[in-house]
């Protein structure tokens, strides 16, 4: 431990001791020099956040300031990890009565409306997470001081909302329209330095500046960001008209509608009321509970809490510091970029200079897209260790192996790791084809052995199967799991199983694509039918993109281990990867590429509900007979693994919540049909009669 | 310093010590760059060193990588340390440019010019500001004192010890052909590969000709003393980059740790004389060593002679086996004798691996250990020439 946290040279700026806090966190404290500092730390959580027990505190405090004002108040976080993130998400879910929830936010928004009527200036001190409803108290505010820590933003739209407690009215007044519609459209995060050039905060300053900062505020040396001119004439009605149908170009190019309602929601509002303060900021709170009763909305608030759940096994541990990958391939080297920039200190071992070569490059790449520069840059870059000679499993606490798919190569591979890992270091494997039960076959000690199976593009892809067999020691899982969320990936607990959950449910998908193709239907209408329903990207460009050699393989290994029956590979499939027609990464496959781009044609006639059928409801059966084999845990498992892991239609809830959502019943017949209709491949999975209807 | 985080990487990953382990960081670096003025600090930071241990950079000009090492030694020898990492590093490619970067530019397109019009057009954009003088790279390898160049101290040291152009052409012939073995048959273990962000993998210096004839060598013009120079790019060291990094262990830090050892340091000396005759430095250190430790030529297995110039190396051997020299300037009643060629720089120098000044100290001492554990043998003397007018000298044990 090193000097800076012997000494806390992380705290915070409390402007001196504060007093003992309430039972809901908060502690007010008056200074000699009449700034009065009310200090947020809520008891038992890890985040600040905004409920109503909190928010009525918070009411009593405010009378008590309005009955004996003070020359200043500072509203600050007392805990490291940031401002407040907004409401608890959990208040969100199973909520059906938009009309009982408009009651209730409008009695938080008094509460903030009172902040903001205060007679003498306030201020916040924002750093780290100022999320959402963070950043609404914020800028019910006369000032806001961010630290260089700070991150921004209004994530609502994530959820399928809009900010609703006073954020869309008070941004927009801020900051105006043309900067503050975008920033709650795409819920991006801004960092302090952006925010301070948009205007949302009014200083960014150093932790040990915060006081005087404070005191500059108090005394009106701030000095506030002019609204722009642009902002100016979209406060007219046909200004507010012309930017609106703009902002839904735009957002069509990201979100349908009928996917995804709360973008629209927001400009409509925002199109309707804009010329009057009062009334959005009103409107807003209408708005906001009418969405979050549509089914999208809860779908996505439950994505929320599927995404905790996957993260939630393997909490805390953060055992795993030094990582060793073998093997700088494509995925090997990928992953080892993906950890060093994560801060992990990582070795990547390949006996070819030219991968290693190829690898940092890779690396650098991913740094660049990153914004990282400077002090940040060099660090990532030292933590990323090119190592021919594979020195570094010696010292390592985990070790990836992310050779070929070749099960002698593996084992050979393996047997010189195990002879200089560290006792307690885990074995870790990137094999998505191998069994785990072949592998462990050589080993002295297979129980260490764990899958980490990460998806390509590592670095978009939040999902990592972890994977255990029969012999694997429960602590090396955990430690694999908690490594995983040390690197900001998303660990789903799998048995090991052919093609795991992942690809065993996406290969079914793709393949039927593949016979729809060779039925002659255009490539483009095939995507476009998934995307309608909500896929990221429809099955022939995933296909191009994991690669078509990668996607025989898998589909040669399914077939081989599962009795499940599964479409036929057209015979063109396997030309064109003779032929070196991989996909995107040889920009040729299915597609032609341009740019990386795949090259397509308009759609002229889309497909029936039928053909969406043919493609969806057969991931849906192969995830059924994974949670009957024992695969997977749960169905919340399953949802969050496939929405993370694939991208499978997020306001849908996932694969599962799809199915209930249906009915069981309808599904299972709607798979009869097709059965009859187009073949076995297509009869539901025995495991549809155990679940509940 | 880029160079001395990726060579230190690799050499502290086969270690098994901790990241305290260290008392004290000393790196030789004669051109730090502004913003890195305590090289040693930066890189052992860098390298993720503990922060509670101290570092120092030394500069002995191109003798600081290997004062790095017997600063190192003698903390050990004190028993102020028991374990100290010590080595040397130098960029020479970022030392300030004799001409601001735009006149740079504006040289590289009129060389680049081909045809008559590109050329004119070229020479359109020269600007006064182009010659705004810059202290750079050749004042650093100038020596003040003497008003000379290294390169002109190499002319005068092949005048009075009377080397010839051809000498000095074959035996830089020879420094690239024995490089090239050494490279190809793999005997040089201590180097490690460095990645550029552009995926070019380096596992070589690439400075190596292994096509060098004599008459390749003999086409090139002196470059310090025009025209009857015998001083040419092609006889002297090339000016690279490059970093080295060594670990220093007291016996009992070896048996608490253990570490392998490569090899014993069992002395060093450093001499100073005439700036004008610098490269008889290693000369005079190198006898005054042998003498402290009784020991004739025949004792010495291996010899590395830092390669500043052919005309250099080939005038210390001369020196040396020179009874004027040795009874005026040495004080030794017989001569020295001649070192053996079988036995010096046997796999290249630094006329065919660069000369990164301030590491090539650090390097040379791990090569002849490395070389001394590869050919077999019992000591081996490391030594070099110093601008300015010094020698250094290291003496070698195997274990």
């Amino acid at each position: 431990m090193g000097i800076w946290n012997k000494i806390d040279g992380d705290r915070l700026e409390l402007g001196g001791p504060v007093n003992e806090a309430g039972p809901s966190g908060w502690s007010l404290t008056r200074r000699p020099d009449g700034i009065a500092w009310l200090v947020l730390d809520a008891p038992g959580l890890s985040t600040n956040r905004i409920d109503a027990a909190m928010l009525t505190a918070l009411n009593d405090i405010l009378a008590g300031l309005e009955a004996d004002p003070p020359r200043g108040l500072v509203l600050r976080s007392g805990k490291r990890s940031g401002f407040m993130v907004g409401a608890d998400i959990a208040q969100f879910r199973a909520v059906s009565d938009a009309a009982l929830m408009a009651t209730e936010l409008a009695k938080l928004h008094a509460v903030f409306d009172r902040l903001e009527a205060l007679t003498f200036p306030t201020v916040a001190v924002v750093h780290g997470h100022t999320l959402g409803g963070g950043l609404e108290i914020s800028l019910a505010c006369r000032y806001r001081i961010a630290l260089s820590s700070a991150q921004l933003g209004f994530p609502e739209v994530q959820l399928g909302l809009h900010p609703g407690l006073g954020g869309v009215g008070r941004s927009i007044r801020l900051v105006g329209p043309s900067q503050a519609l975008p920033l709650m459209l795409t819920g991006r995060t801004l960092r302090a330095p952006q925010a301070r050039r948009m205007g949302l905060v009014d200083a960014v300053v150093e932790e040990r500046h915060v006081a005087a900062a404070v005191r500059a505020a108090i005394d009106g040396k701030l000095q506030r960001r002019p609204l722009k001119g642009l902002d100016r004439a979209l406060g007219s009605g046909l200004g507010r008209s012309i930017f609106a149908d703009l902002l839904k170009v735009q957002t069509a190019k990201k979100a349908r509608p009928e996917h995804y309602p709360a973008p629209y929601a927001l400009i409509d509002l925002w199109q309707k009321h804009g010329g009057d303060f009062k009334a959005l900021k009103a409107e807003e709170i209408g708005s906001f509970s009418r969405l979050l009763v549509t089914p999208q909305a809860q779908n996505l608030v439950r994505l929320f809490f599927l995404r905790e759940g996957l993260k939630g096994w393997a909490k805390g541990g953060g055992a795993i510091e030094r990582l060793h990958v073998v093997g700088a391939g494509a995925m090997g080297g990928d992953i080892a970029a993906w950890c060093a920039y994560s801060g992990l200190t990582v070795t990547l071992a390949d006996i070819s200079p030219k991968a290693l070569g190829g690898a940092m490059k890779r690396a650098a790449k991913l740094f660049d897209r990153r914004h990282l520069k400077g002090k940040l840059l060099r660090e990532a870059a030292d933590r990323l260790i090119p190592d021919p000679k594979g020195e570094g499993a010696a010292g390592a606490d985990l070790v990836i192996e992310a050779a070929p798919e070749k099960l002698e190569l593996k084992q050979k591979i393996f047997a010189g790791l195990e002879a200089v890992m560290k006792p307690g270091a885990i074995l870790a494997s990137n094999t998505s084809s191998l069994r785990l039960e072949d592998l462990r076959a050589t080993l002295a000690r297979p129980e260490r052995l764990v899958g980490v199976h990460f998806f390509n593009p590592v670095a978009q892809m939040q999902l990592v199967e972890v994977v255990r067999h029969d012999q694997a020691d429960p602590a090396a899982l955990a430690a694999a799991g908690a490594f995983v969320n040390r690197v900001s990936r998303l660990p789903a607990r799998v048995n090991s199983a052919p093609g795991f959950l992942v690809n065993r449910a996406l290969m079914p998908y793709v393949l039927e694509a593949m016979v729809m193709a060779d039925e002659g239907l255009p490539l483009e209408a095939i995507d476009e039918a998934a995307e309608r329903f909500g896929m990221p990207m429809g099955p022939i460009e995933l296909a191009d993109q994991v690669g078509l050699d990668i996607c025989l393989d898998v589909a040669e290994i399914l077939s081989l281990g599962l009795k499940t029956p599964l479409p036929a590979v057209p015979d063109w499939l396997t030309v064109k990867v003779k032929d070196g027609a991989l996909g995107r990464k040889t920009d040729k496959g299915l597609y032609a590429y341009r740019k990386g781009k795949p090259v397509k044609r308009p759609v002229a006639k889309p497909l029936d509900d039928r053909a969406v059928d043919r493609l969806i409801l057969p991931m849906l059966n192969a995830c059924v007979a994974c949670l009957r084999e024992d695969v997977v845990a749960d169905e919340e498992t399953i949802d969050g693994a496939m929405v993370f892991g694939t991208g499978f239609a997020p306001f849908r809830g996932g694969p599962m919540r799809y199915a209930r959502e249906r009915g069981v019943a309808e599904v299972v017949a709607a798979l009869q049909g097709l059965e009859a209709s187009c073949g076995p491949r297509f009869a539901p999975d025995e495991g549809w009669k155990a679940l509940s209807p | 310093m880029d160079l001395a985080v990726a060579c230190g990487r690799p050499l502290l990953l086969r270690q098994p010590l901790k990241a305290d382990a260290f008392q004290q960081v000393v790196l030789g670096c004669v051109n730090p760059i502004a913003e890195e003025v305590n090289p040693a600090r930066i890189a052992q930071l860098r390298l993720g060193l503990d922060e509670a241990t101290p570092a120092y950079t030394v500069q002995r000009n191109c003798g600081s990588g290997m004062q790095a090492i017997d600063e190192g030694r003698r903390l050990i020898q004190a028993g102020d340390a028991d374990l100290v990492l010590a080595g040397g590093t130098e960029a020479l490619s970022h030392t300030p440019l004799l001409w601001p970067r735009t006149a740079v530019d504006w040289f590289a397109r009129l060389n680049g010019a081909r045809t008559p019009g590109q050329k004119l057009l070229a020479l359109l954009g020269l600007r006064l500001s182009f010659f705004k003088p810059v202290i750079g790279l050749e004042k650093g390898l100038t020596d003040i004192v003497s008003d000379l160049n290294m390169g002109q101290t190499a002319e005068l040291v092949a005048y009075l010890f009377d080397i010839s152009r051809a000498d000095a052409d074959a035996y830089a012939m020879q420094s690239h052909h024995r490089l090239a073995a050494a490279q190809t048959e793999g005997r040089l273990g201590e180097i490690e590969p460095m990645f550029a962000a552009n995926g070019t993998a380096y596992d070589r210096d690439d400075g190596v000709r292994p096509d060098s004839t004599l008459e390749s060598l003999g086409k090139l013009k002196p470059v310090f003393e025009k025209p009857y120079g015998k001083v040419t790019a092609g006889n002297s060291s090339q000016i690279t980059d490059g970093a080295c990094w060594t670990v220093l262990a007291s016996e009992a830090a070896v048996k608490q740790h253990g570490l392998q050892p490569l090899a014993r340091i069992l002395d060093c000396t450093w001499a100073g004389l005439d700036p004008r005759i610098m490269g008889l430095g290693p000369a005079i250190s190198s006898a005054n060593l042998m003498k402290r430790q009784n020991l004739t030529l025949d004792d010495i297995a291996l010899w590395e002679l830092n390669e500043a110039f052919a005309a250099q190396v080939l005038g210390c051997v001369k020196a040396l086996a020179d009874a004027k020299f040795c009874k005026d300037v040495l004080g030794w009643d017989e001569p020295v004798g001649a070192i053996d060629p079988a036995k010096l720089n046997l796999d290249g120098g630094a006329i065919s691996l660069g000369h990164p000044v301030g590491a090539s100290g650090a390097r040379i001492v791990l090569h002849a250990a490395h070389a001394l554990k590869q050919r077999g043998g019992k000591l081996a003397m490391a030594s070099q020439c110093i601008g300015g007018g010094q020698g250094g000298s290291m003496l070698l044990e195997a274990v």
